[in-house]
């Protein structure tokens, strides 16, 4: 990964541009290529058949008989790829774009599984693609895992990227923060058409330094009012003793779940404009010249300060009970939604950035009118329906069971913030798989002093008791402790019949969960395996 | 000797008032990561359960030094957050060098146990120099130590959390582990079986998930000598319901290393 970097900081931009754009465009064609879909999709058949299960396996197959596979299938489409990276939101953004693009009749192939893996990606491909391996669509929307989406931009360039947040998620994988934001910055090097970036995460924004030359940067951001309600990951701990703490902002139309649960000491500090870090004594505005490399880390000062200069193609206006305001073009755009919690109002924002960013190319789209185009963006978003376990809500007899997933820290506590406990019964079900992180640390960095109140239900999981003793230490009461998840479901949602429940689980924590809920109400196929 | 900081050993009475008991949580802003803050609650819970009014003070660069100090908390950061607090750190070596002299106990995790040392020297060569506490040094290495980690210490029985860094510590002779690790690859350094430093009552370790809430043992050294500190001993003043619901914590903790100790690395 490194050596690629340094290769591409010495040579030319335009040099760059055109031998990765060579090899994105002639991949190596094995002679037995042509069976390749076939052979593909009879492993995905026996797969199934067997109960294998797991939705990557086709792809290792493929992967290692034909390894143009990925490259050649994906370089036909027209519009080409959107690749959507970050650490929260890449499943409901990905969704969005995809709706909102059909909706443009578009034909869009996506990987709609949550298999966020570049084999996941050929998995999906191969129940797509005829036998004579065409791929019958117009675009494509991915989402990729921030260290398998370095290894796709190396067999394919995405035309269009987005990139959502840098948070600390899984650090045991890739390592530090800085180090995520590292490799997603060679998504934004790779891409060839327009780069989409947060304005309000300093890390994402800085990466708009190396965007390559010929390629579009846009941004998606939050109103000034908004700002204060999403944290960044580094002031995540700005405020945890400040006597302060729960005096947070109130703004109007937001649950004051949400603003207590912020502190107020991270709206002084997002805000915070470091003005001499950018103007020298004259006035003029430094840009420093950085090493690709060195990019993210060193500028991260003068990405805070520009926070509130760079204009965004799409800003977050105004969030209500299922209803967001969004600004494009100067105009005011208001609609109803059926996603939950306000960070994916925000992810809204992106996608909506996104797609405009598309319709810029498509001719015979209904889009020659900015205006029309993006009411009807606004039409389609309200039809988006939240992702498995975004917010999912199973009927158990009569009562709602909202499925919550919970990856990261910073993801917990916005998920805790846009759902009030009152009036629920509350069930935390931690698993501490590979796919669920092994490291229990991130749950000491969520702040559940938001159920002190309510008090938890049940608490289930392998990790059940960290749970327990975490909850314990921050003085939320914990009625029921049982590592068997079969056992817990079971208790919880036959306990107060009628009482509607959240149940926050991690991944492979709401997979269990969401089969043991079949047995009482009807689950829709989560379509990612057992 | 800092102008802010008044005489520690001046004593208090232990009265029917609660007694202060100061506990500084040193550079949270840059330095905290992995949960890191899951020890200064557990140490602020516990206080308070056996009795004592915990005062919790976060210190970052530049911030007065608090008055009383009887016990600091140290966590982990990014190569890029040891730099920036490393000029206020040597303004404050001296003060950290009187206070570990005067027994006040310490938990150094990850990064700033590697500060607590003599130099942290990184992958390319860089000499990030400490603070010399601890007679260990640290080198950069490619390969990141990454799992769950169980050690066993003379003093506390057997620590349970969780190690991810990639920097390899070597003790001088002489210098006493943390604890001991029964497997290669993991610890301090991956060869020599052992993993953190011991000095005075300062900890410096490896280990977060964090490390007091599952481990009461080094909660309760930790809480022990900074009551010792303030107060010339221990005197724990409980309610039943204080004793009930710290038995409570305990057996949570008891159950979460049980399972903890089961899972795979």
């Amino acid at each position: 990964m490194n050596t690629q970097g340094n290769t591409n900081a010495t040579n030319h931009p335009g040099n760059k541009e055109r031998n990765m754009a060579k090899v994105a465009s002639t991949p190596r064609r094995p002679w037995n290529a042509f069976a390749t879909p076939t052979i593909g999709k009879a492993v995905r058949g026996l797969s199934r058949l067997l109960r294998h299960g797991g939705s990557a396996f086709p792809g290792k197959v493929v992967e290692t008989i034909d390894p143009g596979f990925l490259a050649r299938t994906l370089g036909q489409l027209p519009y080409g790829v959107v690749l959507v990276s970050g650490t929260n939101g890449k499943t409901t953004t990905t969704r969005m774009i995809a709706s909102m693009l059909k909706d443009l009749n578009l034909k869009v192939f996506t990987n709609p599984t949550g298999s966020n893996f570049t084999r996941g990606v050929v998995s999906a491909l191969l129940t797509e693609v005829s036998a004579s391996g065409k791929l019958d669509a117009d675009i494509a929307v991915l989402e990729l895992d921030e260290a398998y989406a370095v290894h796709f931009v190396h067999q394919v360039r995405p035309r269009y990227s987005l990139l959502l947040n840098v948070m600390r998620d899984q650090l045991d994988r890739f390592g530090e923060i800085d180090n995520t934001a590292r490799l997603l910055s060679h998504v934004a090097e790779a891409t060839t058409g327009t780069v989409v970036l947060n304005r309000e995460d300093r890390r994402i924004a800085a990466l708009a330094n190396v965007v390559p030359e010929g390629t579009q940067v846009r941004y998606f951001g939050l109103s000034d009012e908004l700002r204060k309600l999403f944290p960044s990951d580094d002031d995540m701990h700005a405020g945890d003793l400040s006597a302060a703490e729960k005096a947070a902002a109130k703004v109007e139309g937001v649950n004051t779940a949400l603003a207590s649960a912020v502190a107020p000491a991270t709206a002084a500090k997002v805000d915070m404009a470091a003005s001499h870090d950018i103007f020298d004594s004259e006035g003029n505005r430094i840009i420093p010249k950085l090493d690709a490399r060195e990019t993210v880390s060193a500028s991260l000062a003068m990405a805070d300060s520009l926070a509130s200069q760079r204009l965004a193609d799409v800003v977050l206006n105004r969030v209500g009970d299922h209803e967001a305001e969004f600004v494009m073009d100067d105009a005011e755009f208001e609609t109803k939604v059926q996603l939950e919690g306000v960070y994916n109002l925000f992810n809204a924002a992106a996608a909506l950035a996104v797609v405009r960013a598309v319709t810029k190319e498509i001719k015979n789209a209904d889009v020659t009118l900015p205006r029309a185009r993006d009411e009807r963006l606004m039409r389609a978003l309200s039809h988006v329906t939240p992702a498995f376990g975004r917010g999912e809500v199973i009927t158990v007899g009569k009562a709602p069971v909202e499925l919550l997933l919970v990856k990261n820290p910073m993801g917990f506590r916005m998920s805790l913030a846009s759902f009030a406990p009152d009036g629920h019964d509350t069930m935390i079900v931690i698993n501490d798989e590979y796919a669920d992180g092994r490291d229990m640390s991130w749950l000491w960095d969520v702040d559940f002093t938001s159920l002190r109140g309510t008090g938890v239900e049940m608490v289930s999981g392998v990790r059940a008791w960290d749970m327990a003793l975490r909850l314990e230490y921050e003085g939320v009461k914990v009625a029921k402790t049982d590592t068997n998840i079969e056992e817990a479901v079971r208790q919880f949602v036959t306990a107060d019949p009628g009482k509607p429940k959240h149940i926050y689980c991690t991944y492979t924590a709401m997979l269990k969960v969401r089969s043991e809920l079949g047995k009482y109400a009807k689950v829709a196929d989560a379509g990612v395996g057992k | 000797m800092s102008e802010n900081r008044n005489d520690n050993m001046q004593t208090y009475q232990p009265s029917q008032a609660a007694c202060p008991i100061d506990v500084m949580s040193i550079y949270p802003k840059d330095m905290n990561i992995y949960g890191d803050w899951g020890n200064v609650l557990t140490i602020k819970r516990r206080l308070a359960l056996y009795g004592y009014e915990p005062v919790i003070h976060t210190y970052n660069q530049g911030d007065p030094w608090p008055e009383h100090v009887d016990m600091i908390l140290g966590g982990g950061g990014q190569d890029n957050g040891q730099k920036k607090i490393s000029d206020d750190f040597f303004k404050r070596a001296d003060i950290l060098r009187t206070l570990v002299q005067e027994d006040v106990p310490m938990l150094m995790i990850c990064g700033m146990y590697q500060l607590f040392g003599e130099y942290f020297e990184t992958i390319d060569g860089t000499k990030l120099d400490g603070i010399g506490i601890f007679g260990v040094y640290t080198e950069g290495r490619e390969t990141r130590m990454i799992g769950n980690l169980l050690e066993h210490s003379d003093q506390f029985g057997d620590v349970i959390g969780y190690e991810n860094h990639s920097g390899q510590t070597f003790l001088r002779e002489g210098v006493a582990p943390f604890g001991h690790v029964d497997h290669e690859g993991w610890g301090n350094n991956g060869k020599d079986g052992t993993e953190g430093a011991r000095v005075h009552n300062v900890i410096g370790t490896y280990m977060h998930g964090p490390l007091l809430p599952k481990n009461p043992e080094v909660s309760d050294f930790l809480i022990r000598a900074a009551a010792t500190h303030r107060y010339g001993e221990f005197q724990p003043r409980q309610s039943d319901a204080q004793k009930a619901e710290l038995a409570h914590i305990d057996e949570l903790a008891a159950n979460a290393r049980r399972v903890a100790a089961t899972r795979p690395r």
